[in-house]
């Protein structure tokens, strides 16, 4: 039981991390990672709603999206499937508004440090895309929650990965039309490739 | 002023709730029935093109109904191999039936190849039968849903029939691959295997769909001579001067996690927590004793 | 109408959502392998873009600003889902190769973009165009990504083989790397490398005039 959430976790880190090889959270990936101080808060945050919303999905398609999941209503034959996306979407806007509140209330400290970041992650594709891989995998409660975490950790290690190497690209001797952008999508373009290293371990 | 503007908020935040439900429940409700008729009309066509009864991928709607005239389903109960008695096949639902905790079999880690997780207790397995057994056998008109047990057809392997059509399932990388493997009357070569439905990256592990790469099926065996499933997808390319070629097929293109899926889900039911119990009976029906060559 | 051309031709290249903005990226490495599914996507997301911008401009004056957000989300998110339900209908075959890729077009983060950034605030026909030439803008990195992955990557374009394989008597050895997602990051480097040197060829002329 402990390995399957284990090799789950190992798995949502390192052999199918949710930005290096499925692409997702690009946006942010690249806008935010210039320092690695910024790109490790933005990664401590992305990993904390993932850990929340995925979860919270899963239960909301369990017990009331899919086809026959009403029947504790007495509504056996309504399948809700359809609303999947405008749901998971409304439940990841909406724990990232109460988080945001939370934060303020309780960890002020916490909320400064992440600052613009938290609305930030309601669009990152990371977060809505890991709620859509859980459906499709059809993980249960236990799984999702490990998932969460992994896939969240998997993507802060990424942003981090790339912060620290763009912080030493900024001493080397790019060529102008590259600088800035253009060396960022090569860079991302190997990491990505090392990261295929991991797709021939099995676990 | 300020209760006003929360009203008019208010006001705003449900006209587009009405607004926006409208629209999505309408397209989903509207375009439902022709959703349901082309997955359906997908399955039949992706059986007839596995099976080589039809050629043309874009057939029509009534040439598609027509050449599946010719198949005939029966419900298998996997773990004995037997057929099942008091259920129609057209009326089994699968989906249904792996979710109800009475129906469906959960299937222990080290068994679960395919990553399925549980499976129903029965399955369909479509035959395919010879031009002289479709003459013989009358049109039954399709049945109109009622569960009456004196309305469901009768169930027998056809005398006489050229294809075995199996429906095999298993995760790949990004979704649940779901096809049809087509074996001969042996149970051992094979005519043809689709997927008819999976979320694979386009142009990667999405090449299962590619004609080409579907075109090395025919002709392969996917047993060994103890009836175990011997079959692999070999990265790099089959080298057809090997004896185990006949096991082999190449695999998908930097698709590894898809390649291994296929691989695993065929294992899988071609084992015996799959469909091996049923075709091991069927082996011996057919040749009288035991499996031979 | 100088203004509208402006508007429509500048996201094009000047202000080009994926190679500028850093919009929109996620599904640019993701489909780009064939040129066929780029087809679809681009047309999907410049159509629910070009849409989610007039709606938005709309009701643009009578959203409050707190719940400005959620409701951008919620009319792109039922627009992906029309369209998601339309091409399930109508084309099934495509619907299989992109099922999971439509319903990510939600937090393709140039939808969000254009309707915070423009369509709150300007009119709907302008909204309309901005959303088109983004729409645009965003078809031209994924069909030039897609052009080389396929072609250098399979050997053919839209499903039509040009190079023959070896594999099929041919001369021509797929490159491998161009099949793999990585490679759709090093061809969009190249894209906005040459995009880089343009502008600035065309800054340099400019402080000349």
């Amino acid at each position: 039981m402990i390995e399957h959430y284990l090799s789950l976790f190992i798995k949502a880190v390192f052999i199918e991390n949710i930005a290096l090889s499925f692409f997702l959270g690009m946006c942010t990936f690249l806008a935010i990672s210039k320092r690695t101080d910024t790109a490790i808060r933005l990664g401590m945050a992305v990993t904390v709603v993932q850990a929340i919303t995925i979860p919270a999905n899963n239960l909301i398609s369990q017990y009331l999206l899919r086809d026959g999941a009403l029947a504790w209503a007495g509504l056996p034959n309504v399948d809700l499937s359809f609303l999947t996306l405008v749901s998971y979407i409304g439940v990841i806007a909406a724990i990232v508004q109460i988080l945001e509140m939370v934060l303020d209330k309780y960890f002020s400290g916490l909320y400064n440090a992440l600052g613009v970041f938290l609305p930030l992650i309601t669009v990152n594709c990371a977060i809505l895309g890991g709620s859509l891989f859980m459906r499709q995998r059809a993980y249960n409660f236990g799984e999702s929650v490990v998932y969460g975490i992994g896939s969240g950790l998997g993507w802060a290690l990424a942003i981090a990965a790339l912060a620290g190497i763009r912080e030493k690209l900024k001493y080397s001797d790019v060529p102008e039309g590259l600088q800035g952008l253009g060396i960022t999508f090569m860079t991302v373009g190997l990491l990505a490739l090392g990261f295929l290293l991991f797709s021939g371990i099995q676990l | 002023m300020a209760t006003h503007n929360t009203m008019k908020t208010y006001a705003v935040a449900f006209t587009l709730c009405i607004v926006c439900s409208f629209f999505v429940s309408s397209a989903a409700i509207l375009l439902k029935p022709r959703q349901i008729m082309n997955r359906e009309l997908d399955i039949k066509k992706n059986l007839l093109l596995t099976s080589g009864l039809l050629q043309d991928a874009d057939a029509e709607r009534e040439n598609i109904q027509k050449a599946f005239r010719q198949v005939e389903a029966v419900l298998v109960d996997l773990q004995s191999g037997e057929l099942v008695e008091n259920i129609d096949p057209d009326d089994f639902e699968v989906i249904k039936a792996t979710r109800d905790p009475a129906a469906r079999y959960m299937i222990s880690a080290a068994k679960d190849k395919a990553k399925i997780k549980t499976r129903a207790k029965y399955a369909r397995v479509y035959f395919v039968k010879t031009v002289s057994v479709i003459r013989q056998t009358p049109m039954v008109p399709a049945p109109a849903g009622n569960h009456e047990t004196s309305s469901v057809r009768k169930q027998r392997v056809p005398e006489d029939f050229t294809l075995i059509i199996l429906p095999v399932y298993g995760k790949g990388l990004w979704s649940t691959l779901y096809g049809f493997l087509a074996l001969e009357k042996d149970t051992l070569t094979v005519r043809g295997l689709t997927f008819y439905q999976h979320g694979e990256t386009p142009g990667m592990g999405g090449e299962v769909d590619n004609p080409k790469w579907r075109a090395q099926w025919p002709g392969k065996t996917v047993f060994d001579e103890d009836w175990r499933p011997n079959i692999r997808l070999v990265k790099g390319g089959v080298n057809p001067a090997l004896r185990d070629a006949i096991h082999q097929v190449d695999a998908l293109s930097g698709a590894t996690f898809t390649s291994r899926g296929v691989e695993n889900l065929l294992h899988y039911w071609l084992g015996e927590d799959g469909f091996g119990p049923f075709l091991d009976k069927l082996r011996r029906r057919h040749n009288g004793q035991g499996g031979t060559e | 109408m100088n203004r509208s051309k402006k508007i429509l031709f500048a996201p094009i290249c000047a202000q080009n959502p994926i190679a500028v903005q850093i919009l929109g990226i996620c599904s640019a490495l993701a489909v780009t392998a064939k040129l066929e599914t780029v087809a679809v996507m681009a047309l999907t997301v410049t159509l629910v873009t070009a849409l989610s911008n007039v709606s938005v401009s709309l009701i643009r004056h009578h959203i409050s600003p707190s719940i400005r957000i959620i409701a951008q989300m919620t009319i792109i998110a039922s627009l992906v889902i029309v369209a998601d339900e339309l091409i399930k209908a109508f084309s099934f075959e495509m619907s299989k190769q992109l099922s999971v890729y439509v319903g990510l077009i939600i937090t393709n983060c140039i939808i969000m973009g254009r309707t915070e950034s423009f369509a709150m605030k300007h009119g709907v026909f302008e909204s309309f165009l901005d959303g088109i030439g983004n729409g645009i803008g965003y078809s031209l990195v994924l069909f030039f990504v897609g052009v080389f992955r396929e072609l250098l990557g399979s050997g053919s374009l839209f499903g039509q083989q040009i190079l023959p394989l070896i594999g099929e008597g041919g001369w021509y050895q797929p490159n491998g790397l161009m099949q793999l997602s990585p490679s759709a990051f090093f061809l969009i480097g190249f894209f906005i490398w040459g995009l880089q040197i343009l502008k600035s060829k065309n800054i340099v002329r400019d402080s000349y005039d």
